[in-house]
Formats: structure tokens, C-alpha cells, sequence
């Protein structure tokens, strides 16, 4: 865009200016309020080709939010306004959830050190799915007790441990419980509800 | 949550947030809501519109006492001797809702003779000096055994405890109305807090008396027919080695004034994560399966199903259903190959021997016992008591995988961490195999969260993750197909359960579990047909039905039907529960324990106050809100002891609290909790102050203390320790701090760590603003930069020396943006005694100005 001159900013300033057009008589909260500004700009959620329901990933206080997507990646995030829990507001956290999904930060591929490596390598999902499925069975199969020495049923391991839950759905919690209690007999299983 | 477990029946809050709006005085304690739980203490700030009195008790001036009508500073970890004086003052002054209370609540129950309270030598009757721990048979009501109402029902009594607990269906447990048998709760309670004077409430907290006194009458003033009042608290209670009992005072509290089941009324839980009610429901803890069924246990009679759902049953209130629920969950769990001939696969759970919580898990880290770590969306090496403990443990292990949406401090802790920095190690002596995956948040994958007042609410999948991001839900259905091919075909025992595992969740088109389907699990099913059920009232013993979450049924009630995905919220002429919105546990209630909203003749307490109430006419409770009752049963109901009756049959149709054996509050609290069935007040495990109330039984003597070389203990009163030190959130900053330091737009506005000091103490030891300080606790020292503040003042100890309060946030490590040392570098692992919760609101440390000497600075900091 050519730069624009002395002239050419005082006369756009006139125009703009609010004062001159409500002493015309135009009503201060609808016309003489438009600007430029206000006349080009669009609604940030308008290029959307889809929205879904969401909730906050932050706290428990649960605030409801729609997800404005172009092409499957997100374009907006805003509280919902029918939430009787946060009527369309958003904390700073809330808030943030944009910059959340799509922070320079998140990780996209799946991360390896070896043991006394100094450095990450990035490995295939299915390599990687692979070897924790082989080392859970080892450990598992190397640390299983079935009865206590007094004949006391145990049927467990404590060689395998799991962190976290809070931070995730009700099913992935009930598929983590099934699995490595029900299924692997882990006991160390824990999540944030008491951190 | 056991306080409200013991006192109410149910572990989680009792009322909806959005109801705060209708309060007239609200108690925020234990929180800054207006900073952390800001959409919420939007309610608060309604009330206040209209007229209520909002209170804020902390230790730090905040955004909520600057909104509040009246602030009260406290010492950190003095909130029972607070809690106490009010509850003091009002049976004292007879401001209690008597007419609530007397029916309502077990305040006229007759306890056994041979309870005493910690008057004396600071413990309960019932002290093991040995074993360190209470026997609870003088706590119980007399003549009976009072069965927990949490998880595990058993206790160890000696004898045989289901026939001992049988009992409760001979008649009503010993009741004086009159309030005068000595051994009634209300006289027990009389003598137990006549203690807890205004002087001696001003002498332990700080709080000048009149300030203490104006709050009292707060409360008094705005409580009984026309009036309720509410109490909101977080973590800020939880995090003490007496937190259970912080929680189980306010909630004896709002028992004595009838502000519970009622509009306006109730505990509100302020939790932290989005979906922690969630994990604690279907829960990923070690004590209790999903819908708060014990673990089966090694050490207790759950040798085989059948003693285990006999001690494991209550005689009387709804916990008599258990073995509906405990069966339907095998039946989810291991499908067509669990029979009634094996014990609907009872046989195959694993058993807990013990505490197998964070704290132990750390030390099981540490010793070598544990050698295989799963990391989900938890961040340990910041979040974890004793983080150089944490540390060290992550380094012993041969391997750990961590997920998570991007790289955390637990994921690098073996290049970056502190253990690195301080010299005590180098990475190449790491012989940790560490996996680091990309997660997927709401939105990028489809689920539920359940939020801090039960409300299950439904997320869509609207957008991609990036790259080779997958879920949990994908992440773990993928783990046990891989895991169930590998011991396909085998034949040893100890096999069986992954073997027999019902593992069959249909993939989409783009390979992601139907998170649907495992709702749907969760809600139950009819075995024969697949009929999904809309009540857990539906649930069966013999095997023919199947549940996940027994508490959680009914929120899929029919195929198509996902009332977590349900979106229609009340218009602006009401009612206002919104039982269109979401899907809240049990059975869609959205008030608990709503039949004490109306009076023992079931009329309303007043207009006002209304919510449920008994129709004669059509002969059933109706109101807004889904009864959490029997619809059915008239208030004159009476039970009719020659008959023995079980379950809720026990209870007469004017006693609210159906999970409870009595269906009465538990203001006493004769079984569940593991330091004492009242609270009394002790100090913090590492404190500068001495107890006036007991000086030879300073802090609690059931607080589990693991001391051991890398986690000391200063003693009481240390004075290489002389300051208290509390721990605190940011507005912008999430727990564990991943997903807000990542985020450019939170790290810009808290971008590092910092200490808050008060202007006092910074100037007696030169500190200015900004400069650089050095903290110091018997676990390790942390740099950062002060923040001189009047936000923090002195106190006077009970001994009359002054003390500083030191206040540390706690969301920094050296990932993200935004950067700091991890506090929890300081803290030990010390835990409460009934949930294993640390101690990191209240211990004792010192400070320096100056830096550390590091062997190598943060990367970030470096550059
Ligand atoms: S917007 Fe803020 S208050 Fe609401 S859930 Fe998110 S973090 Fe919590």
C-alpha cells in the first residue's frame, strides 16, 4: 500500500472522527460509533466450516466453550455463551486455549532417549508402541506375585507405575483402571486428586 | 474426600456452583477463587449483588479478600483452631438451626462411654502408641458398629464384622433429643470445642479476635429457615497433614447451621484439574475401583467375592446395594468369561497391601521396586513433594513413558533437571529408557470431563492434533491390544486377567476408539440383550448386568442418548437447575442430599428457601431438582424394626442422608477417618510454633511420616528454620504449569518464578524488590526473585515471638516459556492420614538474599 500523505490523513480523520457526525444529528450508538474499522471487520469465527462443543482443559470449574475449525485445524475458541456456568466468559486460562492448540511448543512426533543418551531421537509411533508394549510384559512377568508366601492372594505387580488422570476423559481413566489394574494387576495407580 | 464422605455420605461437592448466586453469606477458605476458580466466584460476586456477605480466611491478602466484605488473615495451617472458634460460638451463644440439626444430624446420638476426647495428652481415645494409628471402637455409637460410609466399609474391630454391623437393623442407633445425656454428640462436641475460645482462636491464627467475632456472627446471622450460606474452599485445605479434618470442620459447620441440601447451601469443592471428579469417580487411584468400591485388599477379608461383599456391605443406607454395583463391575470389566462359577472374575484383581499412593510410589521409585513408570498429562518432577526425591526416583527406573502435549519437566528431568544443575548428577549416569508422546486435548479427541460440582459434560472432536499426536484413549486401547496378543494362548494364571479382559472398543475411520462406547460401558447394560439402563437402580447381583461406573448410570441411558452431550441450560425464568445441561452423578442430581430442603414434615423451611418438597397428592417428593431420595417414601415413613429392615428401608422418611448408615450427617463421625472423629487443631508437621492446646502433642500423631536421609524433617520449632512457608496458584498458570508455560500469551503475563516476602522481613534482611533470594528447607535449597509485598504480614506465634510467612507459587520448572525452580524442591513427603495428601500449605524454612552455586544454569536462562 502507497504511503499515505499529510492531506490524505486529515481528511480520513474528519470523516472518522465521531463528534462532527453526532452534531448532524446521527444517533452516537449506531452510526456516529462506525468506524472504518468497525465497517471492514469481520467476525473471527465467520471463515469456520465447522464448530463443536467443547470444555476447558484447565480447571474443574467445567466452562463450556465452541471450537471454530477451518480444514480440521482450529480457528477460534470461545466461551459458550447458553453455559449457565460461564454464560460465554473465559478466565485467562480459558482464554488461552487457542494459544494452547496450537502453541510453537507442542510436540508432534514421539520422542526416544536412550539409556545415558544426552539427546532426544525421534522414533515411529508404531516402534515406540512396540517396545512399551514388550517392556511392560517384561516387567510385568518379572515382578508378578501371584500369593504372598503365607498363601495370601496377591496377584499383582509393583514394578509398574501409573501417573495421571485428572487431566483426561472420564473413559480414557475407566480404560487406564481396566487395563493396568483389572488387566496387569498394577497397584501403583494414582492421579492428581491427591497432589 | 473422606470429611465429606463421612459427614454427608458422599465425597464430592454437595452443591452447584451456579447455586452460590442464591447464598447470603459465602465462606471462601482454603482458596483464592477469585484468582483460581474466576468463573465461579462470578456466583460468589452475584450474591453479593444481592446482598450477601461474602468472607475471605487466608493467610495472603488476594484479589477474593480485596472482593470479599471481610478479609481475616490466618496464620498458614491454623484453620481447625479458626473453624473450631465458630463452631464454638455458636453452640455457645445457641445460634445453631436446631430445628435442622436436632433431626438431621447425629448431634443426639449417644456415643460409647468410653470415649475421651484430646483434652489431655492431645490424642483421641483409642491411641496405639505402637502401631501409631486409633483403634475406633470408643468413637462408635453406643451398642453398635457403625460401618465407614466411604469406600471401604470394613474397619478393623475384632470379631466378626459383618454380624457386629448387623446390628444397625435391630433398631435406631441410642438418640437423646433432650441434648443432656453426657455421651450425646452435642455434649461431646460441647466439651471437645469449649477449648476453642475467641482468645485462644486469636492466640493460634493470628486473627484478632474481633474480626474472628464479626465473622461468627456472619455466619449465625445468615443461616436457619430464611437464610443459607455456603462454603467454598480448594486445596489450600486439602494440602495439610490435618486436611481431611480442615474440611470435616467447615462441614460440621454447615451441619449445625442447615446449610446443606438446601438452595443457596452446601461444601463446595473448588477442584483443580478439569476433569480430577472424574479421576476420582472412575477412579485412577489405588484404594478404589470406579463408582468408590474398595480395592480388594490383602490385609482385610477379600479373600474370595463372597467375603468380600459380605464385610464390604453396609446393613442399612443405600451402600447395601454394593454387591449389585461390586458384580455389575466385574461383569464390565471381564465380560462373557466372568461367571458366577469363578466368582465373576473376582479372583483375578490384583490386591493392594497397603498405601500405594504418590508418596510411597515416590519411595518405591527411590528404593528400586518400582522399575516401569506411566506419565499421563501429570507433571511429577514439578508437581511431586520433594521434587529432588522425585527426581532421583525417575532416575532409578529403566524406563518411563510420558504423555503429554508437549516436552514437560518429568520428560527432562535427565538433561535439565535439578539434580543435573546442582552437580549430583550427569545425564550420561541416567540409565532411564525415556518415551516422550504427544497427547491430544478437548477438542482434538472426543470424551467427558466431570467438573468440580459432578456435572459430566461432553467434548467433540472439531479439530486434528498435530503430527503423531494420539489420545489416552488410543494410547491405551492400542497398549492392550498389543498386550493381549503378546499373552495370547497363555496358560500360567497369572495371565488370566489381561487374557479374560473385556477388550473390544470399535475404531473409527481414522483408527480412534469410540469414546462413546466406553461411555456406554460405563452407563451399564443388560447382558442378554445390550439394553442400555437409565437407573442404577436397575443394577443386579447375579451377574446379569454389566456397569462401569455405577454412580455415572444413566447418563447414556439409551442407544443415541448421551446426556453428557446435553446442551439445554434453563432460560432466565428458570428454575435454574439446568437438569437439561450435562449429566450430573447420581441419577442427575444437581443438589445432594436435597430432601434437607425441606422439613421433617416435608413442607419447605421457608418460600425462600425452597427446592424439594412431598406431595401428598400425587404422592411422591417433586421440586426442581431429582430427589436424593426414595420418590416414594412419605416423610412419616418409619422403619419397622421387627422386620428387620435393610438398606434405606432403616432409614424413616425424615432422615436425608441416604449413603449414611443413620441417614443423618455425621457431625460426629464414629467410623471412616483415621485421626479422630471430631478435628481438633495441630500444627503442621514442620512448624516454627509450639500447640498451646496440647505443647507435648504439637502436630498430629496419625500424619504418615516417611523420614527417611533424602527426606528430613526439621523439628518443631527449628530455628534454622524460623519463617513459615506457603504454597499458591496463579491466575494464569495451570498446576504442574505445561499447558500455560507453553502457552505465549500466559508465560507473557507470569513469566518466572518468584517468592513473596513480606515488607517487614525483606527489610531486616536488606531485600529489595526483584533481587535475587535463596530458600532452604531440610530437603533443598531453590533460587528465585523476591517480590517484597504487604500482601503477607507478621504474626505472633502462641508464645508471643513474631514469625514471617514466606509464599511461594508453585507451576515453575524449566520447561516453557516461562521458567523458575520447582518449588516443591522444599517440600517433604508427609502426608494426611486419610488420603495421603501432602503437606505443602504450611512448613517451616529460611531465607537468604543472593543465588546458588549451580553447576549449570537452565538452558533458557543460559541463552
Ligand atoms: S475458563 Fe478458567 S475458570 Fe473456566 S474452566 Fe477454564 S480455567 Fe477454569
Amino acid at each position: 500500500m502507497p504511503r499515505r500523505t499529510i492531506p490524505d490523513r486529515a481528511v480520513e480523520f474528519l470523516r472518522e472522527w465521531s463528534v462532527p457526525r453526532q452534531m448532524a444529528g446521527q444517533d452516537h450508538r449506531r452510526e456516529a460509533a462506525e468506524s472504518a474499522m468497525a465497517r471492514h471487520g469481520r467476525p473471527r469465527t465467520e471463515k469456520a466450516d465447522s464448530v463443536g462443543t467443547s470444555i476447558c482443559p484447565y480447571c474443574a470449574v467445567g466452562c463450556a466453550q465452541l471450537i471454530y475449525a477451518k480444514d480440521r485445524q482450529p480457528i477460534a475458541v470461545e466461551g459458550d455463551p447458553s453455559s449457565p456456568i460461564n454464560q460465554g466468559t473465559l478466565c485467562p486460562k480459558g482464554a488461552a486455549t487457542m494459544g494452547l492448540m496450537t502453541s510453537p511448543m507442542r510436540l508432534d512426533r514421539v520422542l526416544h532417549r536412550a539409556p545415558h543418551a544426552t539427546e532426544w531421537r525421534e522414533v515411529s509411533l508404531d516402534w515406540a508402541m512396540d517396545r512399551i508394549a514388550h517392556l511392560t510384559k517384561q516387567t510385568r512377568d518379572e515382578s508378578f506375585v501371584g500369593d504372598a508366601p503365607d498363601g495370601t492372594r496377591l496377584n499383582h505387580t509393583m514394578a509398574i507405575g501409573s501417573l495421571g488422570g485428572a487431566t483426561l476423559d472420564n473413559e480414557e481413566n475407566y480404560l487406564i483402571k481396566k487395563l493396568f489394574t483389572a488387566g496387569l494387576g498394577m497397584v501403583f495407580v494414582e492421579n492428581q486428586a491427591r497432589v | 474426600m473422606p470429611s465429606l464422605g463421612t459427614t454427608f455420605g458422599r465425597g464430592a461437592a454437595t452443591m452447584p456452583q451456579w447455586d452460590l448466586a442464591r447464598s447470603d453469606v459465602v465462606l471462601v477458605m482454603g482458596s483464592n477463587m477469585a484468582e483460581n476458580h474466576p468463573i465461579a466466584f462470578r456466583f460468589a460476586m452475584q450474591a453479593k449483588l444481592r446482598g450477601a456477605t461474602l468472607i475471605h480466611v487466608d493467610p495472603r491478602f488476594t484479589r477474593t479478600s480485596a472482593m470479599c466484605d471481610i478479609y481475616a488473615p490466618i496464620r498458614a495451617g491454623t484453620d481447625i483452631a479458626f473453624l473450631g472458634g465458630i463452631i464454638h460460638y455458636l453452640l455457645e451463644n445457641d445460634l445453631w438451626f436446631r430445628e435442622w440439626a436436632v433431626p438431621y444430624t447425629n448431634i443426639a446420638t449417644i456415643i460409647e462411654d468410653g470415649f475421651a476426647g484430646p483434652e489431655g495428652d492431645g490424642t483421641f481415645s483409642g491411641w496405639k502408641e505402637e502401631e501409631t494409628r486409633y483403634g475406633t471402637e470408643t468413637w462408635q455409637y453406643k451398642g453398635l458398629t457403625v460401618p465407614s460410609p466411604l469406600a471401604e466399609a470394613w474397619m478393623e474391630t475384632g470379631g466378626d464384622f459383618a454380624e457386629r454391623v448387623s446390628h444397625l437393623r435391630d433398631g435406631p442407633p441410642p438418640r437423646d433429643e433432650t441434648l443432656q445425656h453426657p455421651n450425646c454428640v452435642y455434649q461431646i462436641m460441647r466439651r471437645h470445642f469449649a477449648r476453642y475460645t475467641p482468645e485462644m482462636v486469636e492466640r493460634i491464627t493470628g486473627c484478632p479476635r474481633d474480626l474472628f467475632l464479626r465473622i461468627c456472627e456472619a455466619m449465625a446471622r445468615n443461616s436457619g429457615r430464611e437464610r443459607t450460606g455456603a462454603i467454598c474452599y480448594a486445596v489450600g485445605w486439602n494440602h495439610h497433614s490435618t486436611g481431611a479434618q480442615i474440611i470435616r470442620a467447615g462441614a460440621i459447620l454447615m451441619g449445625l447451621l442447615g446449610n446443606v441440601g438446601r438452595p443457596g447451601a452446601g461444601m463446595l469443592a473448588l477442584r483443580g484439574h478439569t476433569s480430577i471428579q472424574g479421576s476420582t469417580d472412575i477412579a485412577t487411584l489405588y484404594d478404589l475401583m470406579p463408582g468408590y468400591l474398595p480395592q480388594p485388599h490383602a490385609l482385610r477379608p477379600h479373600g474370595t467375592l463372597e467375603e468380600y461383599l459380605k464385610v464390604e456391605t453396609a446393613p442399612t443406607g443405600w451402600w447395601s446395594e454394593f454387591p449389585k454395583y461390586a458384580v455389575s463391575l466385574l461383569r464390565a470389566f471381564y465380560g462373557g468369561e466372568a461367571s458366577a462359577a469363578n466368582g465373576w472374575g473376582y479372583d483375578w484383581m490384583p490386591r493392594i497391601v497397603g498405601d500405594h499412593s504418590m508418596l510411597p510410589m515416590t519411595l518405591a521409585m527411590d528404593n528400586g521396586v518400582m522399575s516401569g513408570l506411566f506419565v499421563m498429562g501429570q507433571n511429577p518432577a514439578v508437581g511431586g513433594s520433594n521434587s529432588k526425591l522425585v527426581q532421583r526416583g525417575l532416575a532409578k527406573l529403566e524406563w518411563m513413558v510420558v504423555r503429554d502435549i508437549a516436552e514437560t519437566d518429568t520428560a527432562t528431568f535427565w538433561r535439565d533437571g535439578h539434580l543435573i544443575r546442582d552437580g549430583e548428577m550427569r545425564p550420561e549416569e541416567i540409565g532411564t529408557e525415556v518415551f516422550l508422546m504427544p497427547g491430544s486435548l478437548s477438542g482434538e479427541k472426543a470424551g467427558s470431563f466431570t467438573n468440580t460440582h459432578r456435572l459430566v459434560q461432553w467434548h467433540d472432536k472439531v479439530v486434528d492434533a498435530p503430527g503423531d499426536s494420539t489420545s489416552e484413549l488410543w494410547f491405551v486401547d492400542e497398549l492392550g491390544r498389543r498386550l493381549r496378543k503378546l499373552y495370547a494362548g497363555s496358560t500360567r494364571p497369572e495371565d488370566q486377567p489381561i487374557i479374560n479382559l473385556r477388550w473390544d472398543y470399535p475404531r473409527d475411520e481414522e483408527d480412534e476408539p469410540d469414546a462413546e462406547a466406553v461411555l456406554r460401558e460405563i452407563n451399564g447394560h443388560r447382558c442378554a440383550d445390550g439394553q442400555l439402563l437409565s437407573t442404577f437402580q436397575d443394577l443386579k447381583e447375579d451377574g446379569s448386568t454389566a456397569c462401569g461406573t455405577w454412580i455415572y448410570t444413566g447418563v447414556f441411558p439409551e442407544a443415541g442418548k448421551n446426556l453428557a452431550r446435553a446442551r439445554k441450560a434453563d432460560g432466565p425464568e428458570g428454575p435454574g437447575t439446568h437438569l437439561g445441561w450435562g449429566f450430573a452423578w447420581p441419577a442427575n442430581r444437581r443438589t445432594l442430599n436435597n430432601r434437607a430442603s425441606a422439613d421433617p414434615d416435608g413442607r419447605p423451611w421457608s418460600e425462600r428457601k425452597k427446592l424439594i418438597q412431598w406431595s401428598e397428592e400425587k404422592g411422591e417428593w417433586s421440586g426442581p431438582d431429582v430427589p436424593d431420595f426414595p420418590k416414594d417414601k412419605r416423610p412419616d415413613y418409619q422403619p419397622n424394626w421387627e422386620e428387620r429392615p435393610k438398606g434405606v428401608a432403616a432409614h424413616s422418611g425424615s432422615e436425608p442422608f441416604i449413603m449414611l448408615a443413620d441417614g443423618r450427617a455425621g457431625l460426629f463421625a464414629p467410623s471412616g477417618l483415621k485421626d479422630g472423629p471430631l478435628p481438633e487443631h495441630y500444627e503442621s508437621v514442620e512448624t516454627p510454633a509450639t500447640n498451646p492446646l496440647h505443647p507435648s502433642m504439637s502436630s498430629s500423631p496419625a500424619a504418615k511420616r516417611w523420614d527417611q536421609q533424602d527426606n528430613r524433617l526439621a523439628p518443631p520449632g527449628d530455628p534454622r528454620y524460623p519463617h513459615m512457608l506457603t504454597t499458591f496458584r496463579l491466575t494464569e498458570h495451570h498446576s504442574g504449569g505445561t499447558p500455560t508455560r507453553i502457552v505465549t500469551t500466559t508465560a507473557e503475563l507470569q513469566p518466572e518464578m518468584f517468592c513473596e516476602i513480606p515488607v517487614e522481613l525483606a527489610g531486616t534482611l536488606g531485600i529489595r524488590m526483584g533481587d535475587w533470594v535463596v530458600l532452604a528447607t531440610e530437603r533443598g535449597e531453590i533460587e528465585t526473585k523476591a517480590m517484597v509485598t504487604s500482601r503477607l504480614r507478621p504474626f505472633r506465634l502462641p508464645d508471643g515471638s513474631e514469625c514471617h510467612q514466606l509464599a511461594l507459587p508453585w507451576h515453575f520448572g524449566w520447561a516453557g516459556f516461562a521458567t523458575g525452580d520447582v518449588a516443591n524442591v522444599l517440600t517433604s513427603v508427609v502426608g494426611d492420614a486419610n488420603t495421603g495428601m501432602h503437606e505443602n500449605k504450611s512448613l517451616a524454612c529460611a531465607l537468604r538474599p543472593g543465588r546458588l552455586n549451580r553447576v549449570q544454569r537452565p538452558r533458557r536462562e543460559a541463552r
